[in-house]
């Protein structure tokens, strides 16, 4: 008898877990405003969980105040951990003192939002590449003058462009220079924190192609924070959409987009405007009235329920858990059902009928 | 359709070290009663200082109208005097600005921010223009207005303070609405807040409203005609559903393409975004002829001389491109 010779890993196996945040918790306390009362807390982050895999990319969206950019530097250990953990790989970050998350860092990066102000003006911008290679003390002066050339080449600069200052680019520029500083390391995740809100709409489309470039051709891993739905269709693999420190659901890019499950996701989606949806898109338009809560003193039930157009008493009485409510599909709503074998939530995405023809 | 405001070859120009800097070349359009007008452009186009323009608000020095006639009703704003100007603006045209937390003034409350137009240009004693203020925050939304006329712009949200300001930019009954980006700075739930409020109010008070933007998506929803500017030209106008169904500029084509959207992840494998090369060109490099030609698929010799706006079919649908002199060429090369 010969023995069963080993069978490759079949393609469609899930690549392993490279990030996993289990429970975070970010409290930060506010300012004593009566010696008598116990100190305000926002809970910007309120138990949130989840995991990425490697090369995969995790978008998290929310709207503003959603925690989704306080998790995402919690992740980084740029935000005070209150309570869980976050690991990377088999390294349990939020453990690390500060020496070792400093050798720790160079396994992961961040490119933040305002290519503007996130580059030292007086420095040039080969050297503000460089200096992740020098802080870490990575290779020798040569094979990290080499190792800038090649970033510059490989973000879409010309190596020669490394003397010159900030503002001698473009802000598309900028955001290339932010990307190669963050690559410097060679690290597996990536955190892009909005990359490209603050972009004109032409230069988007260059820098969301280079990123899914680099992470095709690096096998990087992305933890890609945005508001913007249409953009995090078009990159993400898996979506987790958040709302006043907790994620409501978590799916993967297609079940989701397909069908978006929590009242909040299917809100949230209707509300994009569309260039093919135009005022027909926008009449069927799900309304959210008012703000969200503040999230110094979250609702005791589900924190959606005072907006939500189709809350009943029972929502606003407990926090529904996060349920698993098909494979990685994962939603915090008591209202979503079992129908057929399928999830059904309780509000559906209108269907917009086609109003424009738009140009191929 | 009466034409309420007509914008005839305005040319705004700034004296910098470098010389005089020329940031509206040339920019005609029309505005009719109770129409919304999207402009549209990437930043530094010129969509901005259009708007400041129409107000009288380019501040002088550096900038100088160079050219051209701004018609409100038949009056030429360039030629009016700063008393002329003063009764018109936030009286006959008014303007929300992009940055709800930075453009109302911290130190007093909501209630006189909305009062001051009323009490300046309709002459209202307190007590009228405080009760007339309490009736607008009503009509934009805010639940309890009469608690919230006596805050202050730091107890309230980004949606409701950009509510405040359409409230002081509505106050008197506007002719016209100016929004420049009124919603860039809001999250997407409050901007769909808010595009409903404006056509509520458009359909009710008749304002024509020009938006001034970079989300096609918005001007697909709020708009009935389309400017599209690139470095300091009107190069494509039409209706919306011209404009955005059948886009004649390679410019507009582009700014139309390069967009990520919604249903992508559908359609199967991911497939990369068609983008626009470069970037808008310094206003130092513009040259003479098309501004766009460095970054244009389709450029070619003719491209050193200007185009002119071509009108497609003979319809009000015109771009600036030499292709739409022969409309086959485009087709047969985009093909």
């Amino acid at each position: 008898m010969s023995p069963t010779p080993v069978s490759p890993v079949a393609p469609t196996e899930a690549p392993p877990v490279l990030l996993t945040v289990t429970d975070l918790h970010v409290h930060f306390p506010r300012p004593r405003a009566n010696p008598f009362k116990d100190a305000e807390v926002v809970r910007a982050v309120d138990g949130v969980s989840f995991e990425v895999r490697r090369g995969t990319t995790l978008a998290v969206v929310g709207e503003s105040g959603s925690g989704k950019t306080t998790t995402a530097l919690a992740v980084m250990r740029l935000a005070p951990i209150t309570q869980g953990s976050v690991q990377l790989g088999t390294t349990d970050l939020s453990q690390l003192d500060d020496r070792a998350m400093r050798e720790a860092r160079r396994r992961l990066q961040i490119i933040f939002q305002d290519p503007y102000s996130s580059l030292n003006p007086r420095q040039r911008v080969g050297d503000a590449v460089r200096a992740p290679l020098d802080l870490m003390k990575i290779g020798t002066a040569e094979e990290r003058t080499r190792r800038v050339d090649e970033l510059f080449t490989a973000v879409g600069l010309r190596p020669e462009q490394k003397n010159l200052f900030p503002h001698q680019f473009s802000g598309g520029q900028r955001q290339r220079i932010n990307i190669a500083r963050a690559l410097a390391t060679h690290p597996e995740l990536v955190v892009c924190d909005e990359p490209v809100s603050a972009l004109d709409i032409a230069i988007r489309a260059q820098i969301l192609n280079l990123l899914v470039k680099l992470q095709r051709e690096l096998g990087l891993t992305y933890l890609f924070i945005s508001h913007d739905m249409a953009v995090v269709e078009h990159i993400c693999d898996e979506i987790a959409v958040m709302y006043l420190g907790q994620i409501v659901e978590r799916a993967p890019r297609k079940a989701f987009f397909a069908r978006p499950l929590h009242p909040y996701s299917v809100a949230l989606m209707s509300a994009v405007p569309d260039v093919r949806g135009g005022r027909a898109r926008a009449a069927q338009r799900i309304q959210l009235s008012g703000d969200p809560p503040s999230p110094i003193a979250p609702p005791p039930g589900c924190r959606f329920a005072g907006r939500c157009p189709v809350a009943e008493p029972a929502c606003a009485e407990a926090l529904p858990p996060l349920v698993q409510v098909e494979p990685d599909h994962w939603v915090r709503c008591r209202r979503v059902e079992q129908v057929d074998g399928r999830p059904v939530g309780p509000l559906a995405l209108p269907t917009a009928t086609q109003a424009l023809p738009v140009a191929a | 359709m009466d034409t309420l405001l007509k914008v005839e070859n305005l040319q705004v120009e700034f004296r910098t070290r470098r010389g005089a800097a020329l940031v509206l070349n040339g920019v005609d359009f029309e505005l009719h009663a109770g129409e919304t007008l999207c402009v549209v452009g990437e930043s530094g186009c010129g969509k901005s200082m259009t708007a400041l323009a129409l107000l009288g608000l380019i501040p002088m020095p550096p900038g100088r109208v160079k050219e051209g006639r701004i018609l409100f009703q038949g009056e030429d704003l360039l030629k009016a005097s700063q008393a002329r100007l003063r009764e018109v603006r936030g009286n006959r045209i008014s303007m929300i600005f992009q940055e709800p937390m930075t453009s109302l003034n911290p130190v007093f409350t909501v209630g006189d921010q909305i009062a001051e137009s009323l009490r300046l240009h309709r002459g209202l004693d307190k007590q009228a223009a405080r009760d007339s203020a309490i009736d607008m925050l009503r009509q934009v939304g805010i639940p309890a207005p009469e608690r919230r006329v006596d805050e202050y712009p730091h107890q309230l949200s980004g949606g409701m303070r950009q509510r405040v300001m359409i409230a002081i930019a509505l106050a008197c009954q506007p002719d016209v609405l100016i929004a420049d980006e009124p919603t860039t700075a809001l999250d997407v739930t409050v901007q769909a807040q808010i595009f409903d409020l404006l056509r509520a109010l458009q359909r009710d008070k008749g304002t024509a409203i020009v938006l001034i933007t970079h989300d096609m998506g918005a001007v697909a929803e709020m708009a009935d005609r389309v400017i599209v500017m690139y470095a300091g030209r009107v190069i494509e106008q039409g209706t919306t559903d011209q404009v955005i169904g059948d886009p004649q500029h390679p410019y507009t084509r582009g700014l139309i393409a390069c967009l990520p959207e919604l249903g992508s992840s559908q359609l199967g494998a991911r497939v990369e975004l068609q983008e626009i090369a470069g970037v808008v060109p310094s206003i130092w490099e513009l040259g003479s002829g098309c501004a766009f030609r460095e970054r244009c698929p389709h450029a070619h010799d003719r491209c050193d001389q200007l185009p002119p706006l071509f009108s497609a079919h003979g319809s009000r649908h015109a771009a600036a491109c030499w292709l739409l002199e022969a409309p086959a060429a485009l087709e047969v090369s985009a093909a």
